[in-house]
Formats: C-alpha cells, sequence, structure tokens
C-alpha cells in the first residue's frame, strides 16, 4: 500500500505540470535555506583555526572538496536520469539530466581551479597529471562533451537517447576517481572524510566543511529544479511556435 | 605570494562562477517566462491548458 502510494507520488511529480507546481511552492524555500547556510559555512569557514602546518590555505578545502564532491554527484543524478530516459523514455528525464549538464561542468571547474591554487603552496605545482587530477580533467571534459552533443541535435528526444548512452558509458570514470587515490600512487591526498575508519580531519575543520557541503548540495538541487523548469518552459515555447506556424501555414 | 593570495583568489573564482551560474539560470527563466507570456498574449494556449484539478485522471 505504502510502496503504490510512493509509485503514485512518484508518477505525479514525473508529470511536467505537476513538476512545475512543486517546483514553485518550494523553490523560495530552498534558495532562502542554501542562501542561510552559505551564510553560516562563510563565517565559520573564515573564522575557525588554520592548520598547524597548512596555514590559512586549508580554507580552500571548504571550497574545493564540496566542489568536488558535486561534481560526481552531479554526474551520478544525469546517470540516474539517463536510466529513466533508457528504460522508461520519460521525457522529464530526458530533461534533467540535460538541464544538470552545465550545474556538473561549472562544479568541477571550481574543484580543477580551486585544487589547482591549493596545490601551488602546498605541492609546490599548479597540476600533475595523477590519476585524481586526470581522472577528473576526463570528467570535465565530458561535461562538455554531453553539452555540445546536446546542443548539436534538434530533435530534443533524439539528442536525450544518445546523450544517456553516453553518461551511462562515462560513468565508469565515477568509481575510477572516487578510488584513484587509493588504487595508484597519487600526490593527491587519499580520503580523509567519507572512509570506512570514520573521518581522520579535526572537528575545527569538520564542521565549516560539513555545512559548506550541505549548502553546495542545496544550492545544486535549487539550480537544477530552476534548470529544468526553464527546459520545460523553452520545449512549450517551441511546440507553441511550431503550432502557430502550422497554423499560419494552413490559413495561408 | 603570500597564503592568503591563493586563499581569496580561489574564494573569488569560485563566488564568480556560482554568481554566474545562478544569474544565468534566473535571467533564462525569466526570458522562456517572457516568450510563453506572449505567445499566450496573442492567442495562443497549450492543448492541455486547463487547470490540474479538470484534467482527467486514470
Amino acid at each position: 500500500m505504502t510502496e503504490s502510494l510512493a509509485i503514485t507520488k512518484f508518477s505525479d511529480l514525473a508529470n511536467p505540470t505537476r513538476f512545475l507546481a512543486l517546483a514553485a511552492r518550494i523553490l523560495p524555500w530552498l534558495s532562502a535555506l542554501t542562501t542561510l547556510l552559505f551564510a553560516v559555512g562563510l563565517y565559520l569557514a573564515f573564522s575557525t583555526e588554520g592548520d598547524y602546518q597548512q596555514g590559512d590555505t586549508v580554507r580552500i578545502m571548504y571550497v574545493h572538496v564540496p566542489a568536488a564532491w558535486l561534481s560526481m554527484m552531479c554526474y551520478s543524478v544525469m546517470a540516474l536520469s539517463a536510466i529513466g530516459t533508457l528504460v522508461w523514455r520519460h521525457p522529464l528525464a530526458d530533461v534533467s539530466h540535460k538541464a544538470a549538464a552545465p550545474l556538473g561542468a561549472a562544479f568541477t571547474l571550481i574543484a580543477l581551479v580551486t585544487g589547482s591554487l591549493w596545490g601551488k603552496p602546498m605541492w609546490g605545482t599548479w597540476w600533475v597529471w595523477d590519476a585524481r587530477l586526470t581522472s577528473v580533467f576526463v570528467l570535465f571534459l565530458m561535461y562538455l562533451g554531453i553539452i555540445a552533443l546536446n546542443r548539436a541535435m534538434d530533435d530534443p528526444s533524439r539528442a536525450a537517447r544518445v546523450s544517456a548512452v553516453l553518461i551511462l558509458v562515462g560513468f565508469v570514470n565515477i568509481p575510477i576517481i572516487k578510488f584513484s587515490v587509493d588504487w595508484w600512487n597519487t600526490l593527491h591526498q587519499p580520503a580523509s572524510v567519507i572512509r570506512l575508519g570514520g573521518p581522520t580531519i579535526d572537528g575545527e575543520f569538520l564542521r565549516p566543511l560539513l555545512v559548506m557541503a550541505v549548502a553546495f548540495t542545496l544550492l545544486f538541487f535549487t539550480l537544477h529544479i530552476m534548470a529544468i523548469r526553464n527546459e520545460i518552459w523553452r520545449r512549450r515555447v517551441s511546440t507553441q511556435r511550431r503550432m502557430a506556424a502550422r497554423l499560419a501555414g494552413r490559413e495561408g | 605570494m603570500g597564503h592568503a593570495f591563493y586563499v581569496y583568489t580561489s574564494y573569488g573564482i569560485s563566488g564568480f562562477v556560482t554568481l554566474a551560474l545562478v544569474l544565468w539560470t534566473v535571467i533564462d527563466g525569466r526570458a522562456r517566462r517572457r516568450e510563453l507570456a506572449e505567445l499566450e498574449a496573442s492567442g495562443l494556449r497549450r492543448r492541455s491548458a486547463a487547470p490540474m484539478a479538470e484534467t482527467p485522471r486514470s
């Protein structure tokens, strides 16, 4: 009973008109909560102590790590949507992975640039072609490829199917990124927050990091919902223009 | 260069990219809403533009 209720709720949400109504209701709350968490996170990021070895550069972690987490989470959301496209042929799933790609590219860019700016003072170099950095760079290129592919095709449902296949093939890169620091000898440090033995990072740094991570995650969901809504509107505009052109052709 | 340069440049670039992303999404939404309003003003409506409560459900 509960399961069928959950399925009904999910299929209701998958109706674009209902999605738009729900988005209008939750977006103001989500935006307000995101802003509040960023304010708290940034305050903590600059009011907590610096590291005894890294000094103030440890503060770069509070934007670098959440952006890097999101670069992978966004791709995972796109992979789930791609399954929705290929298995259920649902148009909202098409819209979801198309809308997420530019967001993922932006967060990956932030992770790469802040990582480079952290690497210079701590490692003595802006960039090395180690397994972690290279696999994240490949992820960035994949986001750009998916954006280009979506824009190259006029038929949105065909573009969605082709990019869904590309997204699922590219998903192999996500575990490679996550475990690259364990599988290969990298300059990049291994995981220190999400690991089997618990975080190895001190509470002083963990608090701002977690607040910023939640803030970034909420920012992603806020922007993703907005971008899905924009894409639904874009498709409605083009459908109505096509209808108007057909009507005009018939009358002329 | 001191550490402050790397810290503030990181936050500056992250802030710029985030703000650009937010503005792009908001501006795109406004433009689409305007286009839909213009189409509606010219008499074009979606076939399924009836209120949800009146939409027959299977």
